[in-house]
């Protein structure tokens, strides 16, 4: 491999509080230096990234890559595809496969297929029961010895409090996080939308706040409980902030998650009936978004995570109560954070890039997140003056199901780099 | 032309005042077609329109055949249980299915709050709401409208009560509308669990006791208790319904005025309503069904591109021999 010079770029590394214009000189797979007029080694591949933003390649700790089971909608390499064309380098893999990621088997096959795509780093996260049907605990140990970094039920709540318990319990062995869809499944059954004046009016089924707020508030009493690491998945409401807020001032290992839709959009977004906003945990109200955004500025919600969701182009041509929950995000979370927020002035790009890259790495005790001389070289180049229209026929994912179609957003990855070698070129640009 | 109410009918939200006048003036005609021998204008002759039914229904199905055949309309009913399909991948290809067959109208009803607009967005043909899910049920909104107007000579001004389960009720929304909009103060009644979150903010007072809502209101509409209501753990029994909740005589005897009772059907008689009380004489339930049939011929007639002044007139041309 070519050795590879990024040069003249702004440089921010947040797990260090580095930000300024230099070189980086990537070598063997792994960053060699940062500085300014660093020597070229022969051969070097030299980059001018004048008036972009160099940064650790993205991070996602929540991501559903649909394979094995349902490969029409998204496999590994094609959601690494879009990981990589979204500045992600590694992304973790939620196990609600078919099967499901329950053992280590299963978890080695998402390992072995990650490698053949050769693209983004897939984490494998393994269910926490067997089957994700909430009985009985599966393997940990063998799992993350199969390379699993997290577990969870994703998709369907930890409904048992003795279950949730014993994961927190079992989980420390291995040191890896527990991480929970919270939804109280009594209050929330049925609802496709959050509860509140908009499902009242389009008379579709709410799914109130206090269905996510009480499993919540149970996992950080269990997290108490059993000194366990509750990692809380895709934060929806003001009150969870609450709760993780006073969790972590009482230095509970808590850790949590939002994703850019939720940071963006509120229930109105389901005017019309558009199943392009249907999703679960719900769009929420303006308050709640306030508050997330304030919680992730904070570090009471430690990252930004796109919760990608395929679904077949036709699954969500349909009514509203009969469409899926979900969208996919890994294209589009970074522009739609960076105009939402940054250009909103809500967050620093710095902050940013942290919450989305260093941040979530250290949530899920995973390589990458920082550009340290020896580290891999999983860098991102961020244009964050690039202007484009979301088109969701564009996008490297099989699926196409995004609210953010016809948004003209700033902010794009143009080179993503895994491992210093290039895995993603954005098409039309100097580079 | 389709300018006076837009292509389709979905619901009573987004139309205006004058819109909803426009229909009620339109069915003032044509509720004398309904009295004749010979009950059939030619206003829809050669229009086709399918009753595309995915939910059971008897009255609403049925006012709308006589609506269609009264305008002289060519009709098809289609029924299609939702245990039988899939309900979403069978709304899509319906839909293409039906504007295939280039017909003129459907008329929908589906247990999917949004099915109808979902259905209008995907097809030229006009497409009037029958009911979807817990959202709007604008035709018997507009026929309540219109018996409440026969009744008291105006809707503005007056204290309508809607009384029961506001929660599942898409009859609820679209009255709510309709009578904010034409100036009627709307009050609602039941208890919590059937009271949707934030419904005191679309402006309608709310009522946790029937003898307040009693107290307050000239028309309550009474609405149909589910029975699965119960069995789903909304309400303890129907037995305690009747007694908290029941609209019965002797409630209304203690009424400071002379009450107006309506209930869009079908009756769970003596549990949301005393027989005594249906059948009485404050009732009007029977004309709320007669108007319904007008009602829904000015709705057919209007989204058919019918202007208004020629609905007498359409009235007045000879009906067509019998076939």
């Amino acid at each position: 491999m070519r050795p590879l010079l990024l040069q003249g770029g702004r440089v921010i590394d947040p797990s260090r509080d580095f930000d300024r214009t230099t070189d980086v000189l990537v070598q063997d797979g792994k960053i060699a230096a940062l500085g300014a007029g660093l020597g070229s080694p022969d051969g070097v591949d030299v980059r001018d990234v004048r008036g972009k933003v160099v940064a650790p390649g993205l991070v996602d700790v929540h991501v559903h890559l649909r394979e094995p089971g349902n490969e029409d909608v998204e496999t590994i390499a094609s959601g690494t595809r879009a990981a990589v064309a979204g500045g992600f380098t590694a992304v973790c893999a939620m196990p609600n496969t078919d099967p499901v990621t329950d053992n280590q088997a299963a978890v080695g096959f998402i390992v072995r297929q990650a490698a053949r795509a050769g693209l983004a780093r897939v984490f494998p996260i393994g269910a926490i029961s067997v089957g994700q049907r909430g009985e009985h605990l599966s393997e940990f140990g063998e799992m993350v010895a199969a390379g699993a970094v997290a577990v969870s039920d994703d998709g369907k709540p930890v409904v048992s409090s003795h279950l949730m318990r014993t994961a927190l319990e079992y989980a420390r062995t291995f040191g890896v996080p527990v991480a929970d869809h919270c939804e109280e499944p009594t209050l929330a059954t049925g609802g496709v939308m959050h509860e509140g004046l908009v499902s009242t009016r389009l008379g579709l089924k709410g799914i109130p706040a206090a269905a996510e707020e009480i499993m919540v508030g149970r996992d950080i009493l269990l997290a108490e409980l059993t000194g366990g690491h509750v990692h809380l998945c895709h934060m929806s409401t003001r009150g969870s902030v609450e709760l993780i807020r006073r969790a972590k001032e009482q230095g509970l290992r808590v850790t949590a998650e939002v994703t850019p839709h939720h940071l963006t959009l509120t229930d109105h977004a389901c005017e019309g009936y558009d199943t392009h906003a249907k999703m679960n945990p719900p769009l929420r109200e303006a308050a709640d978004v306030a508050a997330l955004r304030a919680a992730l500025k904070q570090g009471v919600i430690d990252c930004i995570a796109s919760d990608h969701a395929p679904h077949a182009y036709d699954a969500k041509e349909a009514a509203f109560d009969d469409a899926p929950f979900g969208i996919v995000g890994l294209e589009t979370a970074f522009a739609v954070a960076y105009t939402e927020l940054v250009l909103g002035g809500a967050l620093t790009l710095p902050e940013l890039i942290a919450r989305m890259s260093s941040a979530p790495a250290a949530a899920f005790r995973l390589p990458g997140g920082a550009l340290t001389p020896g580290a891999p070289a999983d860098i991102v180049v961020l244009d964050i003056t690039a202007r484009w229209t979301v088109d969701p026929a564009n996008f490297h994912s099989k699926s196409r199901n995004s609210p953010f179609a016809g948004r003209t957003l700033t902010g794009r990855p143009v080179l993503t780099l895994v491992g210093g070698a290039v895995v993603h070129e954005a098409d039309g640009t100097t580079l | 032309m389709t300018a006076l109410l837009g292509k389709d009918l979905v619901g009573l939200e987004h139309l205006s005042p004058d819109q909803i006048r426009l229909i009620l003036d339109t069915a003032e005609p044509f509720k004398e077609v309904s009295e004749r021998p010979i009950k059939k204008v030619p206003a829809l002759r050669g229009k086709t329109i399918v009753n595309l039914f995915f939910e059971a229904s008897t009255r609403t199905r049925i006012s709308f055949e006589f609506a269609e055949k009264r305008l002289s309309a060519d009709t098809v009913n289609v029924a299609a249980s939702g245990s039988s399909v899939q309900k979403g991948e069978t709304l899509v290809d319906t839909a293409k299915n039906l504007e295939a067959m280039r017909i003129d109208m459907v008329v929908i009803r589906h247990p999917s709050s949004g099915a109808a607009q979902f259905l209008g967005n995907r097809i030229r043909s006009n497409v009037v709401n029958a009911g979807d899910g817990q959202h709007e049920h604008p035709t018997q909104a507009l026929l309540d409208l219109l018996t409440i107007r026969d009744r008291y000579g105006k809707i503005a001004g007056l204290k309508v009560c809607l009384v029961g389960d506001i929660l599942h009720s898409r009859v609820a929304r679209s009255n709510i509308w309709g009578l904010l909009k034409l100036g009627a103060e709307v009050g609602v009644c039941g208890p919590d669990t059937l009271m949707p979150r934030g419904i005191e903010q679309l402006g309608v007072c709310r009522f946790r006791r029937i003898e307040e809502a009693i107290e307050w209101a000239d028309v309550l509409n009474v609405l149909r208790l589910q029975l699965e209501r119960m069995e789903r753990g909304f309400i303890p029994s129907l037995r305690e319904y009747y007694r908290v909740f029941g609209v019965t005589v002797e409630r209304l005897d203690r009424a400071p005025r002379e009450l107006t009772i309506m209930h869009p059907g079908p009756m769970n008689r003596g549990v949301e309503i005393d027989s005594r009380v249906a059948d009485g004489s404050h009732s009007v339930i029977l004309a709320q069904v007669t108007n319904g049939v007008a009602v829904r011929m000015a709705v057919l007639y209007l989204l058919a591109g019918g202007r208004p002044e020629l609905a007498e007139a359409a009235n007045r041309a000879a009906a067509p021999p019998p076939e």
